[in-house]
């Protein structure tokens, strides 16, 4: 097992130097970048099982919301008589007690949901994230390389989400109004005649997809930054 | 005056379990001199992993003094420490601790990222490493793709990444058959010998005696007694037996 540890000149592959105790260097951002995007394309379809988890939560708060205003649209278009749906004496004007509960509820769906991805997806990488520490990563190399995967998870998963949702409450409402959807379409933000605020579907389009971005990159944030405080010995030594 | 690179003095770990505490490190004091080759021996929960990591800065002593190059190492900023662990340290642990979606040079490359390398450089020097290691021809591999005994080449490429003055090795060889175990150790020497790395190895694998050139046993968080190679010689006969 004679191993030449030298290199074609001769001199020693391992150059010791015993100065001073230095700082450590900032990671340069484009390579933070490049590295979470690695680290998501390698594990591709673990990484699209959480996407998904923040798909469907976003999907399912969209879909439940955008099918209120779609709802409302109909009712101010005046066509009452088509209203299958049993919630329309209780109506107070806007949207719905029923329906803002199950929006609300919905929401509550979508964050733990959502939490419970990231949690998993990252409490999974405890080991990785205190090799990393060995080898000179600083806390917030950790910290900053999660942030940028769940964002770009949460981005792509909440965009796809909140289209889902929105396609899905459409095709519900055809089937209950038909092609009258679409002549009062609730696109845009508007008031009602009675005064009432609608925010329209473009509006809870974004807002669910900022929602969901914003909730994936809390959701890592919150155990990559616990786990990148941990001396490595002991993120190293946690099993999942 | 000996050089001295690694120094703990009164050094000692609690960790808290519910209500009681567990001492796992009760005092200790070693000297390690550069260019030397250590064994921490000792059963498991003797304290011995909790001492190398104490040495390694990954872990925080509760009492006591660790200094590196005469550093005290309790002294340093977080910033200083990830340093430290980047540019002096080389770590190469029991279960390989690889990333598994890297490939084996980019396992090889990461530390060196963090350490400011060009792309080219990084390459130039990850590939020779994995060379010098025996792994020419398999860096473009992931460690799922590779044997236990080259993802622990793999591992010590990677440990001399930053050209450490220190590797330290906590359990390389109890993962790997006794062959490719004597083949990881006799790596780890060459290093040691010709690089005039210190090396610092908790174990208790007997392959390791031989190669050593201290042992220090550790029993009950304490240093039982501390044996030089010359004194061990005459227990290989009866020991390694080969």
């Amino acid at each position: 097992m004679a191993r030449e540890l030298k290199n074609q000149e001769g001199n020693s592959l391992v150059q010791h130097d015993q100065g001073k105790i230095g700082q450590q260097i900032e990671l340069p951002f484009v390579e933070s970048v490049r590295i979470s995007f690695q680290s998501l394309m390698i594990r591709f379809w673990r990484s699209i099982i959480t996407t998904a988890g923040i798909a469907l939560g976003i999907a399912f708060l969209v879909s439940v919301w955008a099918n209120s205003e779609i709802g409302e649209a109909m009712k101010a278009s005046g066509r009452t008589d088509q209203i299958t749906s049993f919630e329309e004496e209780e109506s107070t004007g806007g949207i719905s007690i029923k329906d803002r509960w199950l929006i609300l509820m919905s929401l509550i769906v979508c964050v733990v949901g959502i939490a419970n991805s990231m949690l998993m997806a990252v409490t999974e990488r405890f080991r990785e994230i205190g090799t990393m520490k060995c080898l000179g990563a600083l806390d917030r190399f950790v910290v900053r390389l999660f942030l940028l995967e769940s964002g770009f998870q949460g981005l792509a998963g909440a965009v796809v989400g909140a289209l889902i949702g929105c396609i899905g409450s459409i095709l519900l409402n055809l089937k209950d109004y038909g092609l009258d959807v679409f002549f009062y379409f609730p696109f845009f933000p508007a008031v009602g005649d009675d005064g009432s605020v609608r925010y329209g579907v473009l509006l809870i389009i974004l807002g669910g997809s900022v929602l969901g971005m914003i909730l994936a990159v809390i959701g890592a944030a919150f155990p990559a930054w616990r786990a990148a405080k941990l001396p490595p010995a002991e993120a190293m030594r946690t099993e999942v | 005056m000996a050089d001295i690179v690694v120094r703990a003095e009164e050094v000692i770990k609690e960790y808290r379990m519910g209500n009681t505490v567990v001492k796992a490190l009760n005092g200790v004091n070693l000297e390690i001199v550069r260019g030397e080759y250590i064994s921490l021996m000792g059963p498991s929960g003797s304290g011995k992993s909790t001492l190398f990591n104490m040495i390694g800065a990954l872990d925080h002593p509760t009492g006591g003094n660790i200094y590196i190059d005469r550093q005290n190492m309790s002294q340093l900023s977080m910033s200083q420490i990830a340093w430290f662990r980047c540019h002096r340290v080389g770590y190469i642990f029991q279960n390989y601790n690889l990333l598994y979606v890297m490939t084996a040079l980019e396992n090889v490359t990461l530390p060196m990222i963090f350490a400011g390398l060009s792309v080219n450089e990084r390459n130039d020097k990850g590939s020779e490493l994995l060379k010098m290691v025996g792994l020419g021809d398999r860096i473009h591999h992931r460690p799922d793709e590779l044997s236990g005994g080259q993802c622990q080449r793999v591992a010590i490429a990677r440990a001399l990444a930053n050209d450490p003055t220190i590797i330290l090795a906590d359990e390389p060889t109890a993962n790997l058959d006794m062959i490719t175990g004597r083949e990881i150790i006799n790596l780890i020497k060459e290093l040691n010998v010709q690089e005039k790395v210190t090396v610092i190895s908790a174990t208790h694998d007997a392959k390791m005696l031989d190669v050593s050139d201290r042992i220090v046993h550790i029993r009950d968080g304490m240093i039982e007694r501390i044996r030089n190679r010359d004194e061990i010689k005459i227990e290989i006969g009866t020991v390694g037996g080969h």
